[in-house]
């Protein structure tokens, strides 16, 4: 089997966070990280805390430590970076799929960029993400009964 | 080859997470607006709507499958974050074995905790 080959990543930390002169794309990408490692985080926790309702333990519940309202801010922002990571996460499974980033073409100079072409999709990821967002910012603020 | 195979499982697994999270969060954070599976009124994570939930065996297999797509899916996002700063050969076997532990730990915690909470759910003791 061949072995893949490694390039030193000379940037550090910066190559990650980073995103150069590169698109709007470039700059979710390090977005859609970034909630990535905050639902993670979160993800891991919540494992432990809800597998305490099997010992009778109900944390979340009306009275319950992670009931006060900056538990209920957290978990805002959990399902802000949920909406954000899934429909940015739709985008790049499409892109790295091959759909709505043009049809091939000959590398004939001025060369065209497909980064431009796939730019109405994140505009439509983003507009569901926010009224998703939208949704929970109504419910969060107790306006759903 | 093998790295490819693992990033299409990474893909497949976020398709899988998009459905049953999705679902989750409606039941969870839009609750107050949808009222699905939540039929005791009030919070959705009220204990009674909670043990109502876990009595049922479609919520017991899904939470089990989410856990284990969502653990794969994020531990190997973040796997692939840290290899990218060049490590040694050694540090990304060390990195793999502890992902490989801790994932397949809290797949263990969280399956427990699914069938016995669904095994006391069914026989009512918590109401």
């Amino acid at each position: 089997m061949a072995e893949l080959e490694r390039h030193d990543n000379r940037l550090g930390i910066w190559g990650w966070l980073g995103g150069g002169r590169w698109g709007v794309e470039r700059y979710a990408y390090i977005l859609h990280r970034l909630t990535g490692l905050g639902i993670l985080l979160y993800f891991l926790m919540h494992i432990v805390v809800t597998s305490l309702r099997a010992r009778g333990i109900y944390l979340w519940v009306e009275g319950g430590f992670f009931h006060r309202p900056i538990f209920k801010l957290g978990e805002f922002l959990v399902f802000a970076a949920f909406a954000y990571h899934a429909l940015n996460g739709v985008r790049l499974v499409l892109v790295e799929l091959g759909f709505a980033v043009g049809r091939p073409i000959d590398p004939v100079y001025p060369y065209k960029t497909s980064l431009n072409v796939q730019r109405p999709l994140l505009i439509a990821m983003m507009i569901l993400a926010a009224i998703f967002l939208a949704a929970g910012g109504y419910e969060f603020l107790g306006l759903a009964k | 080859m093998r790295e490819t195979k693992y990033w299409t499982w990474h893909m497949a697994a976020g398709v899988v997470i998009f459905f049953l999270l999705g679902l989750h969060m409606l039941i969870m954070h839009l609750g107050g607006t949808t009222h699905l599976f939540a039929p005791f009124g009030g919070e959705a994570v009220s204990k009674v709507n909670s043990v109502f939930r876990d009595g049922r065996l479609f919520f017991t297999v899904t939470y089990i499958l989410l856990l284990g797509v969502a653990l794969y899916h994020g531990l190997y996002g973040l796997r692939t974050i840290l290899f990218e700063l060049t490590l040694k050969p050694i540090v990304e076997k060390l990195v793999t074995f502890v992902f490989v532990v801790l994932g397949l730990g809290l797949f263990g915690l969280g399956t427990w905790a699914a069938i016995v909470v669904h095994a006391i759910a069914k026989t009512g003791a918590r109401g």
